[in-house]
Formats: C-alpha cells, structure tokens, sequence
C-alpha cells in the first residue's frame, strides 16, 4: 500500500502556533512528543486506558493517544510544559511536590493536567457520576475529586497525596 | 567499606538531612514532564529509526513460514529482523525464555520479529503485514489442573522443624485450607521501552531498567558482545515493581534493530503485548495446616505452594515467610513447581511474601476464630524473637508486637465485632480486618563515586536506579550529611553504567544498600578532604560547608575537586542475625449489601524497618504498596485461557488496577527504631514491607463485614454475592 498524503496542520501549542505536516495517521500524543519534541505527555497504554497522556485542548482535558493530529488543526492544546516550568512551576506542580504526589513519575504529567481540569470543571458546575443532584451547585469534596480522577491511573499508588495536593491548591 | 560488625555512631546519626522528609530533588522535573524516559531522549546522535513488534500468536509450537515480502515492501520501511536473521543470540542468564522466538515458540507474545521504519506509522503498518503460518503444539495452561496431578507427597527440598505431622496431628485446634492467588503483571506506567545506537562493535541502549549491571551483563551474553562494549542508561524509570529487573525483549530488539539498519532506533513495548511479552507475578494454590493448643499457642504450621513456571524456571517462594513469622515447635513448608506453559514467571513487588501473605494471614484470621481469640491477640501470644528453626539466630529487631498494638490502638480495633456480618450502616455491611506485614531485609554490595566540585558541591555518581522510590533524594540526603553540604549542593547522577555499581531497585534493598556505598564513598572523601586541608580526619566535624576542629574551620570549597570511590559490602551479620521488617496493616470495608460492592474505608500500616531515611518518600512507598495490596485483595488478576495458554486481559482496561476512587485517606506510622546490624545506615528495606500482609487485611475485613470467607483471590464480588446475608 502507498504511504498516506502527509496532512498541514497549524496546533495553538503553549500558546504558540506550530506548524506541521503530518501522516494523518498520527495521534496527537505522538505528535507532540516525536515530531514537537514535548515529551511532558506520556505513552501508557495508546488506548485510552491509563490517563498518562491527559492534555488539555481548548480548555477540556482528553486523552491525546485517542486522538489524530489532524483532528485539531487549529486548536489550542495546553500540555505539561506548558503549565509550568522548573523554575516557574504551577500552583498544582508546586502542590504535587510538596504532597509527595507521584513516585516514578511517569503518570504524573497526565495526573496535574487533569487536576487542573477537575478544579475548572467543578468551578464551571459541571456534574460527575457521583454528583448527587445534577441541579445544585457541584461542590469541591473528596468523593467528587476521586472520581473525576479515576481517569488517571498511577500504579506506584499516589492518589492518597494526589488528593491532598488537589485539596490544597482549591483551597478546600 | 566492610561492614561486619555492628554499627556505632556516625555522622549519619546526627540527623540534620536524613530522616528529614525532603521534598523529592527530581521533582521539579517530574512534575513539569522535563525528566527524559527511555523513549523520550532527545540526545542521541544521529537519524532515528523506529521499531514496532512482531508477536507470537500461538502459546507453544513452531512458526511454520513466515512472509515478510509485503512489509519489506511497505512505505518506509528500512529493516526486519528476526530469528533466521539476526545472527546467533545467546541468552541471559536471568532469562528463561528467549527475547527473540522463532522457529520455536516459548509462549503467547514471544517477540518474533522487529520491524524498523522511518517513522512509528510505517512500522506499525509494515509489522501488520507480516503473515505467519503457526504450527501450533499443546501445552500445560492449568495450574489446579497440574496441581491434582501431583499430589499432596512432599519433596526432599522441603523444609522441616521437629515432627510436623505428628503436632499438627495432637494438637486440639486445628486448621486446613487451601488458598489462591492469581497471576498479576507489574503494569507499571511506562512500557518497557529502548533506544540503541552503535558506535563500531560499542553498543549504548537508553532503556527504562532497574538493575543496570544485571541487564547490561545479560545484554552483552544475548548480543556475545564483552561487557565493556556495552553501555546501559536509564536514569528514570516509570515504575518497574520487578517487570523491569531484567533484560527484556525491547532492549534486544531495538539493538538488533540499530545493528541491521546502522541507524540508532526506537522501540517501545505496545501496553497489550506486556502482559504476555514479559514477565508476570506467578499464580499460587497455597495450602496451610496450623494445629493450634486451646491456648492458642501454635503447634504444628504447615505451608506448602503450587506454582508454575516455563522448564527452567522457578517457583513462587510464597512459604518463605512462614518459616520466620510465627513460633511453633514442628514446621513444614514446601515448594510444588508445574511445568506450564505459560509466559515466563518471575519477580513482581515483594515477590514470595506478597502471594504468601495473602493467604498466611487468611490462615492466621481463620485459626484466631476457630479458637475464640482476638486475631491480634493470637498474633501477638505467638510472636518470636528469634529464627524458629534456629533459636540462636535471633532477629536483629523484631517490633511486630509493637506495630500490632500501636496499630491497633490508632485505628480503634477495640470497636471490633469479632462475630462477622453484625455490623451494618443503611445498605451497608461494615467490617474490619488485620494482618501482619513481614519482608526479609537484604544486604547486597553496593558502589558508589562522591565528587567535590571545587566550588563547595557534591557529586555522587552511581549506577543504582530510581524506580519512584526516591532513591535520587535519599542518596543526596546522604553525601549531604555526611559532606555536611545543605541538600541543594548535591547533584546526584544515576542509572548509568558508565558508574560504579550499586545494587540496583529491587527486593527492596535498594535503599539501604545503595545509601550505605554513598556513605563508604563518602567516608574515603572526607579522609582525603582531611588529608589536603590538614585534619585529623577521624576527629573533622563536616558540617555547614565547612571542615571543622577545635578552633579551625575551613571552607570545604578549599579542598579542591577531590573524588573517591568505595563499595559498602558485609559479613555475615546477616547470617547470625536475621534482619527482617515488620509491619500492623489496619482496614475497614463496607460490603454492599445487595450487590456485595467492596469499598475500602480507611487504611492504616504501622511499620518498623529501622531507620526511615526520607519519611516523606518512605511513607509514599508504604501507601503505594498498600494501594497495590487493594488491589491484589478486590481486582487484579490475569485471567488464563487454559485451551490456548494466555493471559486475556492483557491491557489496562482488562486488567484492572486500583484507581483514585477505589482508596481512601491511607495512614502510615513509622515505629521509632535504628537496626544497627543493617548497615552504618542503620536502615532496612520498606517498599515491598507495605504490600505485604495488606491484601489479607482487605480479605479479612470483607470477611468480617459479611461472614462469607473468600479463599480465592481477588475478593470479588461473584465469589461472595449469593452467600450474604438477606438484605434488610
């Protein structure tokens, strides 16, 4: 079989446009990590299954593997890095380390980006399974975040300290 | 450094940087996703080529043809290798079925082939293409199957203490139950995954590894290569719970994949292949015979386990622990191993103990029932200060009494109802459980290389990993002390084997060994610190950036840029003194009382494993453990395909691990203790301590909650629905 027709596409990235032409066949995890060089975003399972490659795009947090590049010309994508940097961290990296909320690391790019999601997603009163009624305010507590989390899987077993980091940064 | 006798005080004991819960010092590079994993290397020379995995579909047979014209001729496509190609592989001694299969097949997954592309797409694509024609073989896949078959007739290996039929037979409480433990896999995060490039006949593999000397030694065997032409880096590791102690299948291909191509190449393990392509926690019949005095004092303990393994390889040592937990005059444990088929056995977390105390302490909550006591008071009445089998090896410390009290103290165990299924909240069936926790601590050489930068910084160089585990901090908390440095002076450089070798991430003995060569590197640098600036070396106070004696300090800066070297290796200590760790695991579970949903409550693991070097990363590996351990107890469990020999849920939706809303707020308390006889570190190993004995809490808090006693793990909830009680 002849090799797909690369694809043009221009990706909002960290608030900088990036331009790229690609084998439509690549996810979006894959082009910001091998063809824009913005590991930050991890590879756990390319299924939709563990979370580690949770970035945010205009604004809501998805799994990037489940996702083609050219699906989103155009979009702003809003990785790890762009969060933060070591010297310049971001009030959930900053919490995370304080709390001790990650082992090896690997999830945990994936899990601050869907912390910084979930707090967004409560404030804008989005509902979850365990919201109990869809038409009051959704409140900030721990049952709320866990399983808005339970998306992002981390087997070292951080959820304990990720919960208490979430916790400090909201301000709960 | 030897260490042979017993640890006096050292600079360690002051305690200004160790034992001090330090922020981790890669964390601001984990959390920003600037720390490079394997794959993630942007600084390897040269045009990368990517590689994608072929796999064996059938469990045992042969490869009858294999057709590679359409992908070699597919777009990109640069290489494929395979057995009938790569040359003559030899194997790695930690190996037992080789990392490249073909014609023969060893077992479901075996790697087959590489395909090397231009890009990921094109190789993925290309490795699709490939049809094989499978001559498939039966094979044993049935571990009960192949546990009728042999029997209950002992072996001459087992192990045996006074007359065990003979007590197990007069004694007047007696117990005999036969327990299950299913096959797990690591499922760490990051998928085991290379980058290899040559140079000439030298080979560099970036991978994601845990004992780098090991898998470079067996790496060097499998290529016939020496081992000084081979390079292993892998300064970060995404999680490895024993999945990544060895050489696998990736590193292998991916430096096959550079040989044919002259290119350096990329590969990473797809998440559904892991499962099958690597190696797995093997499953475990465990029966235990405990005969018991009416005053509950143990007679007779008897455990004996089936496993399985490929031909060549071992067994689950899941008897281990009981050899050393409990007294008792006559003792039997034994190992059965079955030859299967199935993909190859080996370490994961804790291995031997894990599946060992699952049922152990199912055993023990089930003897302390049959005889009306309290399962802590039981545990406690038959606490041993020394090795059963020999009482003149006594424990080095041995605080088990002391973890069970205390714990049960802080978690409210009084509150209790010894009959099970009486305590209920609405729809809710409440329960509480205990176990003991035990992990023998391990003493293993360990080398390290400390610098001065010339400019008042340390630098330590070592080959040991850090798997989550935290060992970058705790090896800084160390040249820091013992430097007298402030922890942001020291910059610590690992997994490279172009370091001194450490002993590596496993068996938990990682963090006491490894610390214990920084330290003994350590100490040679102050004597040549002393030496250039004039001290006394055994009197120099190093501290503040300073060397100090009497009424003289000098900035450490002034010493110049100094090195020294040395490996911390040991007697026998450890013979005359068994180091093991101990810990109380405390659980509450509510138990649905209409659909019989296990949710755990609340947690507490009360440890002693000597001196807690970092009690914030400690506690981190102590409640990620007993995260692992609700696992084992509720959900994970591959399940076999005993017709066509694989594991089916070979992916992370299928095999499910615990996630935020399966844990609740999780407790660790940290027994005050320094083990003299461990190191001049004076610590003992606390990773794997934490995953055991836990999942045997959940088991017998659920059991508590409903009166349904489950033997067969996980705990779930088909297993105990039709027997709860009626709803009310």
């Amino acid at each position: 079989m002849p090799d797909p027709v690369p694809l043009d596409l221009c990706l909002q990235v960290n608030g900088a446009p990036r331009q790229l032409s690609l084998d439509p066949r690549t996810t979006l995890l894959d082009a910001l990590r091998d063809h824009l060089h913005l590991t930050g975003s991890k590879k756990g399972c390319d299924h939709g299954q563990c979370g580690a490659c949770t970035v945010l795009v205009n604004g809501r947090r998805i799994n990037a593997c489940l996702s083609l590049a050219v699906m989103h010309d155009g979009d702003a994508i809003t990785t790890i890095e762009g969060l933060g940097t070591p010297d310049a961290l971001h009030p959930m990296q900053a919490a995370f380390i304080r709390h001790d909320g990650y082992q090896c690391g690997y999830c945990t790019p994936g899990q601050i980006c869907s912390s910084v999601a979930v707090l967004e997603e409560i404030a804008a009163g989005i509902p979850s399974h365990v919201t109990g009624d869809l038409t009051a305010e959704a409140t900030f507590t721990a049952e709320e975040v866990r399983e808005r989390m339970s998306g992002n899987i981390c087997r070292c077993g951080a959820y304990s300290n990720i919960l208490d980091a979430i916790t400090e940064v909201a301000g709960a | 450094m030897k260490f042979d006798t017993a640890a006096t005080t050292n600079p360690i004991d002051r305690l200004r940087i160790i034992g001090q819960p330090a922020d981790r010092i890669d964390g601001r590079l984990k959390t920003t996703g600037t720390a490079p994993y394997a794959y993630e290397r942007q600084d390897i020379p040269g045009d990368m080529a990517h590689a994608y995995v072929v796999v064996a579909g059938i469990a045992k047979g042969r490869i009858g043809a294999m057709t590679l014209e359409d992908a070699q001729a597919a777009p990109g496509v640069l290489a494929i290798v395979t057995a009938a190609n790569a040359g003559e592989l030899g194997q790695g001694k930690m190996n037992t079925a080789r990392l490249l299969g073909g014609p023969h097949v060893e077992h479901y997954h075996q790697a087959i082939a590489v395909v090397v592309a231009e890009s990921f797409e094109q190789a993925r694509e290309a490795a699709q293409a490939i049809r094989v024609t499978w001559l498939p073989e039966e094979g044993n896949y049935d571990l009960a199957a192949a546990r009728t078959a042999m029997g209950d007739a002992g072996q001459e290996d087992d192990t045996r203490v006074g007359d065990f039929e003979a007590g197990f037979a007069s004694a007047p409480v007696q117990l005999d139950a036969t327990y299950t433990t299913p096959d797990q896999t690591h499922a760490m995060m990051e998928p085991h995954a290379t980058i290899a490039a040559w140079d000439g006949g030298s080979l560099t593999v970036w991978c994601s590894n845990q004992m780098v000397a090991w898998t470079r030694g067996d790496l060097a065997l499998t290529l016939g290569l020496e081992k000084e032409k081979v390079r292993l880096v892998s300064p970060y590791v995404g999680g490895g719970f024993g999945g990544k102690l060895f050489l696998r299948a990736d590193t292998v291909l991916a430096a096959l994949a550079a040989r044919a191509t002259g290119r350096p190449v990329k590969l990473a393990l797809p998440r559904p292949l892991i499962a099958n392509n690597t190696t797995h926690r093997p499953a475990t019949i465990q029966r235990i015979r405990i005969g018991a005095g009416r005053d509950g004092r143990i007679a007779a303990i008897a455990h004996e386990s089936w496993s399985g393994n490929l031909k060549g390889g071992d067994p689950e040592t899941a008897v281990d622990q009981t050899k050393l937990l409990y007294a008792g005059a006559h003792r039997l444990t034994g190992l059965r191993l079955a030859e299967l088929d199935l993909p190859e056995g080996n370490s994961m977390r804790a291995p031997g103990e894990a599946p060992g105390m699952m049922a152990l302490e199912i055993a023990m909550d089930e003897m302390a029932e049959k005889l009306g006591m309290d399962p802590v008071e039981f545990r406690i009445l038959n606490d041993t200060q020394v090795d059963p089998a020999d009482p003149s090896r006594p424990f080095s410390q041995r605080q088990l009494v002391e973890c069970l009290r205390r714990g049960a103290e802080r978690f409210g165990w009084s509150r209790r109802q010894a009959r099970p299924g009486q305590v209920r909240e609405g729809s809710w069936l409440v329960g509480f459980g205990m176990a003991a926790g035990f992990r023998n601590n391990l003493q293993t050489k360990s080398a390290a290389r400390v610098r001065l930068d010339g400019d008042g910084g340390v630098i330590v160089e070592t080959d040991m990993t850090d798997i989550g585990t935290g060992s970058y901090t705790i090896l800084a908390q160390t040249a820091a002390e013992m430097m007298g440095v402030a922890l942001d002076r020291v910059a610590v450089r690992l997994g490279d084997s172009d370091f001194p070798a450490s002993a590596g991430s496993g068996g938990q003995w990682g963090a006491n060994n490894s610390t214990a060569g920084v330290y003994a590197a350590c100490v040679k640098l102050r004597e040549a610190v002393a030496q250039a600036l004039g001290f006394n070396a055994s009197d120099a106070v190093f501290e503040d950036g300073e060397v100090r004696l009497g009424n003289r300090a000098v900035p450490l800066a002034e010493a110049g840029a100094l090195s020294a070297e040395d490996r911390i290796e040991y007697g026998d200590l450890a013979k005359r003194y068994q180091q093991s760790t101990f810990a109380g695991h405390f659980v509450e579970v509510a138990v649905d009382a209409a659909t019989g949903e296990v949710r755990v409550r609340r947690m507490l693991a009360v440890c002693a494993a000597g001196r807690i070097l970092n009690p914030k990363t400690a506690r981190s590996q102590v409640i990620g453990a007993m995260t692992m351990g609700v696992g084992a107890a509720l959900m994970e469990e591959l399940a076999v395909d005993t017709s066509r020999g694989f594991f089916v849920n070979h992916d992370l939706a299928g095999y499910e691990v615990p996630v935020h809303a399966d844990i609740p707020h999780q407790e660790v308390i940290f027994l005050d203790e320094t083990d003299p006889l461990s190191s001049p570190m004076k610590a003992k190993g606390v990773g794997e301590l934490g995953l055991c004995g836990v999942g045997a809490a959940v088991a017998n808090a659920v059991y508590n909650a409903t009166g349904v006693r489950v033997r067969d793990y996980p705990v779930t909830l088909d297993k105990h629905l039709a027997r709860l009680p009626a709803v009310a």
